[in-house]
């Protein structure tokens, strides 16, 4: 991958996107602001599920802040590596899970 | 201290706020002396057991004049660790005449010295409002960055303090407590850290305490040292930076407040004294020249450590300086 991909800086313009089609994207950071507020759930929650969904779905810049944030929040590193195999058992439960639509055409298919 | 965008003078630019200027003198911060038992690595001023700087007697004397002035209504006293200055006592007891709102900023291990354990019967006597450092509700963090066995030697404290009405509802006896973030990043929401200490703290250690206090790490001293040798100091200076927040920036401590060394020097903060940053212009250079009227207006000297007390929900002695509600959200994720 070039050098100039997932660069720590391009972050620093993720609030500028609403530059182009600002209703969407102004609606989408508000939207943001809300999903991840404290609600129900407290901001710690909030924090640990955006990281282990982070690292499930491989974004270099939440990852980094999610972390932080993490870290801001006092979690430990127990807590986040913990949240982080709850997204790890998740992606392999759902993988295997698939293999029971495999079997059923197997099933259809085998003599 | 160089950061890639705009400088902290160009940011109070544009948000309307150059040049910074005071708006009063209500807090009159004293640092006593930079002698401390512990040798914290996030130590702003360097402290530990081998400084021996602290304040003259001719300096104190003026010290108590100053604070009996009718418009200081808060007296800070503050080290290193305060009660290693010989006439502590004395201070601490002249200044509780004044009748006015009196911290003290202790590290509470110094409490359990022989020669330091009438300091809680003292400070109650003296209805002292101690502010004190426990950078986390959790022992490992906390050691990492104040020295192996701090955090058990806190809750013990903390326990004696407690017997003695610190703490507990009702007393009106106030133990503050102080958090900073144990590494190159930023604290989080006040109100979340301070719940979450409560439930620790009371659960496994059943200690109790009235207010968390959330303090950014400020670029200077050794925690400065430990940006710069583990490589952080760029991308911290520019998380503070990004959450650079014009209110937080209205609210700034210095705006209030006149911070004297141990050798009667002025400063607008504890940060600018250990930058060796007197106050600018035409402002008296220290305790003996002290003239409230000229203070209350006086131009305040920033640089770009002073990001440190603008970031997010802001940052003061007295933690952050705005409610949630009324931060700006400056980052996205």
């Amino acid at each position: 991958m070039a050098d100039d991909y997932y660069e720590k800086k391009d972050l620093q313009d993720f609030p500028r996107i609403v530059e182009q089609a600002p209703e969407q994207g102004r609606a989408f950071f508000d939207y943001y602001a809300k999903a991840t507020a404290p609600g129900a759930l407290s901001a710690r929650e909030k924090a640990l599920i955006s990281l282990a969904v982070a690292c499930v779905r491989h974004c270099p810049y939440c990852i980094d802040a999610y972390t932080n944030k993490c870290l801001s929040l006092g979690l430990s590193g127990d807590e986040m590596l913990e949240a982080i195999h709850v997204g790890a058992a998740m992606v392999a439960g759902d993988t295997l899970a698939h293999a029971t639509q495999v079997r059923k055409i197997l099933r259809q298919k085998e003599m | 201290m160089s950061v890639p965008g705009p400088s902290f003078r160009e940011c109070l630019r544009r948000s309307g706020f150059f040049p910074f200027r005071a708006a009063a003198v209500k807090i009159l911060q004293l640092n006593i002396t930079r002698r401390c038992n512990l040798r914290c690595r996030h130590c702003h001023v360097e402290a530990g057991p081998e400084q021996g700087r602290q304040m003259a007697d001719a300096v104190l004397g003026k010290c108590l004049e100053v604070a009996a002035l009718p418009t200081i209504t808060t007296l800070d006293v503050t080290g290193g660790a305060p009660e290693l200055h010989p006439r502590f006592r004395e201070l601490v007891a002249r200044l509780a005449t004044l009748g006015k709102r009196l911290l003290v900023r202790t590290n509470l291990v110094v409490l359990q010295e022989p020669e330091f354990a009438d300091l809680v019967e003292f400070y109650a006597r003296h209805r002292v409002e101690l502010v004190a450092s426990l950078p986390d509700a959790r022992g490992e963090r906390t050691d990492r960055l104040r020295g192996p066995g701090v955090f058990a030697a806190i809750i013990e404290v903390m326990r004696r303090l407690n017997a003695q009405g610190y703490g507990r509802p009702g007393s009106g006896l106030v133990l503050d407590l102080v958090h900073n973030p144990v590494g190159a990043y930023l604290p989080g929401e006040q109100g979340a850290l301070e719940a979450d200490y409560r439930r620790v703290l009371a659960e496994q250690h059943e200690v109790e305490f009235n207010n968390l206090f959330c303090l950014t790490n400020c670029p200077v001293g050794r925690y400065l040292e430990y940006l710069q040798s583990s490589g952080n100091l760029g991308d911290y200076m520019l998380a503070l930076q990004a959450a650079y927040n014009p209110a937080a920036a209205g609210r700034a401590m210095c705006r209030e407040t006149i911070s004297v060394s141990p050798d009667g020097t002025l400063y607008d903060c504890d940060f600018n004294q250990m930058l060796d940053l007197p106050l600018a212009g035409n402002a008296p250079a220290d305790i003996f020249s002290f003239d409230h009227q000229v203070l209350a207006g006086r131009e305040i000297v920033i640089a770009n450590h002073c990001f440190a007390c603008t970031a997010g929900a802001g940052s003061s002695c007295q933690g952050a300086t705005l409610p949630i509600a009324d931060q700006q959200r400056t980052a996205v994720i």
